[in-house]
Formats: structure tokens, C-alpha cells, sequence
């Protein structure tokens, strides 16, 4: 059974992006957690373009942290994890799993590639 | 007791070392330091158990740091590791064999008095159960000659925090030194934010500092980063040691943070002899006697 989570969070960071409660946004994109890789480990999305990211764990537990986004959440098996984030500043930003899941878990990271 | 000149010190160890000072105790009072100058080493990030390119000696390094510090001239008084003892594993049997084969290659340590705090490779799969077994508490304190020492876990909660319960022992603990007391706090992780896009914090470090504060002479060491690094927090000196099995890149020297290349010298590895005085002095120590 899928249940969808709506992952209330903290605002606010020096990037600036922001964040509120997903609603349905034309722009989501599925990332899949999984021991010990994001899929799709690179994300694009535009500077001021909201975009949810749909979180999912395919096997145990991870974390889901965006530093520079004042982002984290943890991510679950069999549940959706939506993140809500409009950015508001060009550039790589990186996000990885913060909750240690075994050998590898350091390797455990992807990029947000916001483009003009 | 001996009160060894630093240089002598130094040449009897007959190793090469790189020698850091700072006045870490600030607040150091003449009285205080009547208690006893004394010296321990910390190591740390061991990873008992890993194997790959990034360090070919794996099975071997650890011993040879045991037979460096073993032929210190001068002794410690007492030896700490700060966590990563073995390498992570799924296999909770696997875990408990490399905690047992730690356990006998450091027990061929001179210095019997040996003290282990958990990283997140030993602890965080389990939290901390099969630490527990081979090496007791995850947190605890100690003293030694005047000193008040206190290890904290940033590691058994997998989501890297010392939680509400820890702080509040730590709190504790706190009230009952004096505002000028010399204290070491021995952690595994940052405490502070030294690099958060590569995870080098510890979740709600930053309450443990703020308890911290009051108190003038208090300093951090700590390892995880697999590497040395010197940070203040106001009047807080915070400490990483190098590792055992391979270096990592400065904080966001380059986008991953990935093993740096193996170098047969091993010069990014190594253990820390500390000098306990009016002020701390540290001497990094080599894996192997040049
Ligand atoms: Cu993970």
C-alpha cells in the first residue's frame, strides 16, 4: 500500500529557497532512495520554478538532506515524501542521505542543478 | 612525577612530529596547573576491517601505529580512540569479529589504561549494541590529574544526534564544574557545522555547545573527518585527528567528498600525542618511525 506523506518543513536559507506544504504541481520529479544511490542522482530545475520532489525508499530507511535549502526529511519504504522547493539562486547544490545506512551510506548523495 | 622538557620529549620519541600549540586554557590558573602535567594519545578512525584501493596496507596499519606508540619514550598516561574503530558491516557476526579482532590488535598497546567511544560505522547499524558488548558505555566521564574528561555519542542514533536525553546527562554533568575547571569533551563527530553539504555536523551539536559556553577552559577533540583540523567556536577549540586508514579532502576542497589517493608514505594518516599543561600541546604522530 502507497500512502502519500506531506512532509511539513523548515523555511528558509541563505539560498533562499522556499518551501510550503506540496500541493499538485505540474513539476514533480520522482527520486528513488535505495542503498546507496539517489535515482536520478542529478535534478535539474529552474531559478524561481516551483518543484516537488517525490520522495521513495525502495529498502530501508534514509534520510533526504539539502543543506543550503535548510532541507531534511527522512525517506520511507512504500511512502511518498513530497518536497516542495522554488529556487531562487542558480547553481550545484548537493543533497545525501543523513541517516548512516551501512557501507556506502558516505557515497549516498546527488545534485540539484538549478539553471537560470 | 617527570615534567619532561617538550624537546626532549620529542627527541626521545624519536619520531617525527608536527607540533601545534595553542593557549587552549585560556582561563588556566596557576592553581590548576599544580595539579600534574600529563600526556595522552588519541587515535582514531581505525576502520578495523575495511579493505580497498584507498589504503592496501589496511590490514597492517593499525599495528603499526600500536608499535609507534608503544616505542614513545615517555608513555601516556592513557590512550583514547574517537570512534570508527572497525569499518561498518550488515552482518551483526561479521561486526562482532572485527570488534574482537580490534580489541586483541590493541590490546598489544604498552599503555593498559585505554579508554573507546563509537563512530557511526560501530554504532549506528545496531545502535551501539554490539559496541556495548566489547566496550561498554557510549557515553561516559573520567578524570585524570585534575582534568575532567567527557565522552559524548553523536553516533548510536543513526540521524547523528546526541538526543535530549544525552544532553541533559551532559548538563548535568557541567553543573557540577566550576567555571574555571579544565574539562575535554571527546566526541566522534564535528559538534559544530564544519561542513554541512558533506554531513561533517552532528544534528543538534550546536546545543551541546551552547552548554558548553560557561565554561573557560573546555576543548574538543574528535575524529570522523579523517583528518587534522583546528576550529574555535568562540573561546572553544575543537580538534580532529587523522585516521588510520585513509585521509579525506579538506572541508569543500572539491565537490565529493571521496578517500584521498593512496600514498605509500602515508602522510595523511597517523595518531595524536597530547600534552596536558597550562597549555595543550598537540604532536601528530606518524603511522611508522621514519
Ligand atoms: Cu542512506
Amino acid at each position: 500500500m502507497k500512502r502519500r506523506v506531506f512532509a511539513a518543513l523548515l523555511i528558509g536559507s541563505a539560498v533562499g529557497g522556499s518551501l510550503r506544504l506540496a500541493a499538485e504541481t505540474s513539476n514533480e520529479v520522482k527520486i528513488l532512495a535505495m542503498k546507496f544511490d539517489f535515482t536520478p542522482d542529478t535534478v535539474k530545475a529552474k531559478v524561481g520554478q516551483p518543484m516537488t520532489l517525490v520522495l521513495t525508499s525502495m529498502d530501508r530507511i534514509h534520510g533526504f538532506k539539502m543543506p543550503d535549502f535548510g532541507i531534511r526529511t527522512d525517506i520511507l519504504p512504500d511512502q511518498e515524501t513530497r518536497v516542495t522547493i522554488t529556487p531562487q539562486k542558480a547553481g550545484s547544490f548537493t543533497f545525501f542521505c543523513d541517516i548512516f545506512c551501512g557501507d556506502g551510506h558516505e557515497e549516498m548523495n546527488g545534485t540539484l542543478v538549478v539553471e537560470a | 612525577m617527570l615534567q619532561p622538557d617538550r624537546r626532549d620529549f620529542l627527541k626521545l620519541a624519536g619520531v617525527a612530529g608536527v607540533t601545534f600549540t595553542a593557549g587552549l586554557f585560556p582561563g588556566q590558573r596557576a592553581s590548576a596547573q599544580a595539579a600534574g602535567n600529563f600526556h595522552f594519545v588519541q587515535f582514531s578512525d581505525t576502520h578495523w576491517g575495511f579493505s580497498g584501493p584507498p589504503n592496501p596496507d589496511a590490514e597492517h596499519t593499525l599495528e603499526k601505529a600500536v608499535a609507534t606508540v608503544n616505542g614513545l619514550a615517555q608513555q601516556p598516561d592513557f590512550i583514547v580512540f574517537t570512534g570508527d574503530l572497525t569499518h561498518t558491516t550488515d552482518d551483526p557476526k561479521v561486526r562482532r569479529e572485527r570488534m574482537k579482532r580490534f580489541r586483541e590488535i590493541v590490546s598489544a598497546l604498552r599503555v593498559k589504561d585505554v579508554r573507546f567511544l563509537p563512530g557511526e560505522h560501530d554504532a549506528s547499524l545496531d545502535k551501539g549494541e554490539a559496541y556495548k558488548e566489547f566496550f561498554g558505555a557510549t557515553h561516559y566521564t573520567f578524570d585524570h590529574k585534575g582534568v575532567h574528561f567527557i565522552t559524548l555519542d553523536n553516533v548510536s542514533d543513526p540521524a547523528a544526534k546526541l538526543g535530549d536525553e544525552q544532553l541533559a546527562w551532559f548538563a548535568a554533568d557541567l553543573k557540577q564544574r566550576k567555571p574555571d575547571d579544565r574539562i575535554v569533551v571527546l566526541t566522534h563527530r564535528p559538534l559544530f557545522d564544519l561542513q554541512p553539504s558533506w554531513d561533517w555536523t552532528t544534528a543538534d551539536g550546536a546545543k551541546a555547545i551552547e552548554l558548553m559556553m560557561p565554561y573557560k577552559n573546555i576543548v574538543v577533540f574528535y575524529g570522523h573527518i579523517h583528518q587534522e583540523n583546528h576550529h574555535m567556536t568562540g573561546h572553544i577549540a575543537h580538534h580532529a585527528a587523522k585516521s588510520l586508514i585513509f585521509p579525506l579532502p579538506a572541508p569543500g576542497s572539491q565537490p565529493k567528498r571521496a578517500p584521498l589517493p593512496y600514498d605509500a608514505a602515508m602522510s595523511g594518516l597517523g595518531t595524536r600525542d597530547v600534552t596536558m599543561a597550562d597549555k595543550v600541546t598537540l604532536v601528530e604522530l606518524p603511522v611508522a618511525k621514519g
